[in-house]
């Protein structure tokens, strides 16, 4: 039995932590989310520095060629610092996206400006409201031109291109590819759009016969995107972790320090079970993001529903953490200087990003039948 | 990562397997136990009979010393045994809190030459052992015990009442906590005896449970005379024993295996029609079944993250302290939920199928958030030794237990 991290992991994981403890602690955070900043880009360079962005991409494109186990404990700290760097969107998203669907030449040029740090890519999926489904995509790509309105785009200013979900006129799930732009070209027009989380920037990227290129075959935009979601399910699981951690670790030393009728609340037992609570959840996410990294890393069969049971696990965790980090703090959590925010904030951004849990329960059910009927 | 077994590890595994596969009958699906209701007279002899074997092939205690009959062995060498056991239709469960609780207690503190007494019998399935801790006034305050035991010359008197006794019913001796001194704060007023449950005086009587078994008992002592020398630690130190006992207690409570799981309540969805159609296609339904599949799944995974260690050597963290907390309501809610399912039939003890095992998952899921650690006192450990938060104030830990106030 070797359910566990090898000494390197670890020892990548502790680099990490050490480097975003240093250099993006919470005031950072707040710099961000007070400012015009696209991102905290002292910080992100730091990592690029560390050969972050590179971890996952191989060796013949410049990165380190490692598995997805070291980037899924550096996803885990990135969710702890809540840091303000597009690590969920280039490192993540746009990465595996072309690992997974890129054309030889595709991943030469993207994957080798990922690693070294000169792009930064990010993933445009929704069109403003209603989840976005092969029937209600109105961006229109053909000839090479790209027509339409992404928004939010997390990261959409920051980004250096972005892969674009587009309906390319086939039928039923069929209509849907996937495009990789350059967003330096002029006929991209980038609008900031204020949301819940304004460490992260989002925009709205709107395209008028943008030079673009499918990536990935036609057609196959929304299966490419099913696959590049359990991925991304992984990581963002550990990410959540990370952050359920640091939300529960906030509550219990405020707990620890704040005194009401007479003694500590954090000796009440209506706080102890709460935060114990928090505990119960974050080892049950941590148990099910360890299988998922798991079958990412064998490309098990179980991926499918593992990354499912992750997802749902991390998100439920993440949530309770950060909301009951809030209730603990009471008042003062409330308050715009209080840095309880940030993880309510990022943890309802990462719950909804990739799909909220209504939809992932609904796909591990789904999962569950194909697999039972296997 | 990797399930794998180490090549140590793998060998034993295939040794057990050859033992078991001599010695045992396959279950032919995982669903089927051999528990069930241990107060059936039939299936302790059974259960003797195979402990016995066990014990003779040196598998009942693996971990235990050589000298006790057992291997010296690592805990995971254990759990492979638990894990290959399993799929036999063996009868298990009346040893467990004699070999995993009384008797370490017993190693802590009896005599070598009680020792040399006791623990072969026990571990061959001889003689059976209980630990007579709970009393009415006593549950998750255990300290609070009442059962009195005063020295008359070399022995010792008890009277009282205990409950909650599992096994007391068939059991040959028992362990248990007294209150020695009632003038000292209630902690340091306990000493702790072990006792064979013929002596005179005691008399058990099976408590009726709302599942309708009977697996626990009140244990009335009248008079009860025991030596001096059936003490386990000093006077006034009985807690510190129970501790030791305790201690086991939580390294001995695993996860509940069998029963019914989601394989069978994705079954009953999919065969169950509601008003829109099958269950299985109910977002209401499907949520559930994933959020419990989540759970199910995050524990038996937290389990292998224990075994890991113990499989490196290391002590486990604290993980597996979540695993009660979440498995005993899961199987009470788990459980209605099902019964719900099949509507107003979901009531029937007979002629509904999957019924009557739901409904045990529900009754006994009541029992489980109970048994070794209530939901909350489970939550104040969590809270206490992982998360560093202060223990309750405790109002009596300074006053004398004969001066308390009982309301």
């Amino acid at each position: 039995m070797n359910f566990d991290f090898s000494d390197d992991q670890k020892l990548l994981k502790e680099q990490v932590r050490k480097f975003l403890a240093d250099k993006c602690p919470t005031k950072v955070v707040r710099r961000v989310l007070d400012g015009n900043e696209t991102h905290a880009d002292d910080v992100w360079k730091g990592l690029v520095d560390l050969g972050v962005p590179g971890i996952g991409i191989p060796e013949e494109y410049g990165g380190s060629g490692l598995s997805p186990l070291e980037v899924c404990v550096v996803a885990e700290e990135i969710g702890r610092a809540a840091a303000p760097v597009p690590f969920d969107t280039s490192v993540v998203l746009a990465t595996e996206a072309l690992k997974l669907a890129g054309s030889d030449a595709q991943k030469k040029k993207f994957l080798t400006d990922l690693a070294s740090g000169q792009a930064i890519g990010t993933l445009a999926i929704a069109e403003g409201p209603q989840p976005p489904k092969p029937r209600n995509i109105r961006t229109l790509f053909g000839g090479g031109r790209l027509n339409g309105k992404k928004v939010p785009v997390t990261d959409g200013e920051a980004a250096t291109f972005a892969i674009v979900l587009a309906n390319t006129g086939g039928a039923g799930d069929r209509a849907l590819s996937l495009v990789l732009v350059d967003l330096k070209q002029t006929a991209v027009a980038k609008k900031r759009v204020e949301t819940i989380d304004p460490a992260r920037k989002h925009a709205e990227l709107t395209f008028k016969d943008t030079s673009a290129e499918l990536l990935g075959g036609e057609g196959e935009g929304w299966r490419l995107l099913e696959r590049l979601y359990d991925a991304a399910a992984v990581y963002f699981a550990f990410a959540q972790v990370g952050g359920a951690e640091a939300a529960m670790w906030m509550a219990r030393d405020y707990a620890l320090q704040r005194q009401a009728f007479g003694r500590a609340i954090g000796s009440y037992q209506a706080i102890k079970h709460k935060l114990a609570d928090c505990y119960v959840k974050l080892e049950l996410a941590r148990s099910n993001a360890y299988y998922g990294a798991m079958m990412l890393t064998e490309g098990g069969a179980d991926l499918a529903v593992a990354a499912a049971a992750a997802r749902i696990a991390a998100t439920e965790a993440y949530d309770f953490a950060a909301k009951e980090n809030i209730q603990t703090h009471g008042g003062i959590g409330f308050t715009w200087e209080a840095d309880t925010q940030f993880h309510y904030r990022r943890s309802r951004l990462m719950a909804l990003s990739i799909g909220g849990p209504m939809a992932w329960k609904d796909k591990l059910v789904t999962r569950l039948e194909q697999k039972n009927a296997a | 990562m990797d399930f794998n077994d180490t090549a140590e590890e793998a060998a034993f595994r295939k040794e057990v397997r050859t033992w078991l596969e001599a010695n045992a009958t396959r279950k032919s699906d995982d669903k089927q136990s051999f528990r069930a209701r241990n107060d059936d007279p039939e299936l302790l002899k059974k259960a003797k009979e195979w402990q016995d074997k066990k014990a003779k092939a040196g598998y009942a205690r693996i971990t235990w010393p050589k000298e006790f009959g057992g291997r010296g062995a690592s805990p995971i060498l254990q759990v492979i045994y638990q894990q290959e056991e399993a799929n036999y239709l063996v009868p298990l469960g009346f040893f467990d809190i004699g070999l995993g609780m009384c008797i370490p207690t017993m190693m802590a503190y009896a005599k070598p030459e009680q020792l040399a007494r006791y623990v072969k019998p026990a571990l061959h399935g001889q003689e059976v052992w209980c630990q007579l801790f709970s009393e009415p006034a006593a549950g998750s305050d255990v300290a609070g015990i009442r059962t009195k035991a005063e020295r008359v010359g070399d022995s010792w008197v008890i009277n009282g009442q205990k409950v909650w006794t599992s096994g007391a019913h068939y059991c040959d001796y028992g362990i248990v906590i007294t209150r020695t001194d009632p003038n000292v704060p209630k902690h340091a007023g306990l000493t702790m005896f072990f006792l064979d449950m013929k002596t005179p005086g005691v008399e058990v009587r099976p408590i009726k449970q709302i599942s309708g078994g009977a697996n626990f008992n009140e244990v009335f002592f009248t008079d009860v005379r025991i030596p001096d020398s059936q003490r386990l630690g000093k006077v006034g130190e009985g807690w510190k024993a129970a501790l030791t006992t305790l201690m086991n207690e939580r390294l001995a409570v695993g996860l509940p295996s069998g029963g019914l799981d989601i394989d069978e309540l994705m079954e009953l969805a999919r065969d169950t029609d509601l008003e829109d159609g099958p269950a299985i296609r109910n977002q209401q339904v499907r949520g559930r079944i994933a959020e419990w599949y989540v759970q199910q799944q995050g524990l038996k995974l937290t389990r292998y993250r224990t075994l890991t260690a113990l499989s490196k050597g290391q002590t486990p963290g604290p993980e597996s302290s979540i695993i009660k907390i979440v498995a005993a309501p899961k199987m009470q809610d788990m459980g209605a939920f099902a019964m719900e399912l099949m509507g107003h039939a979901g009531i029937m003890k007979e002629d509904v199928p999957h019924a009557a095992g739901f409904q045990a998952q529900w009754i006994g899921g009541a029992g489980f958030r109970i048994a070794g650690g209530t939901d909350e006192i489970l939550r104040n450990i969590v809270a206490e030794r992982v998360l560093g938060l202060p223990a309750d104030i405790r109002v009596d830990k300074d006053v004398p237990f004969n001066k308390l106030t009982r309301t």
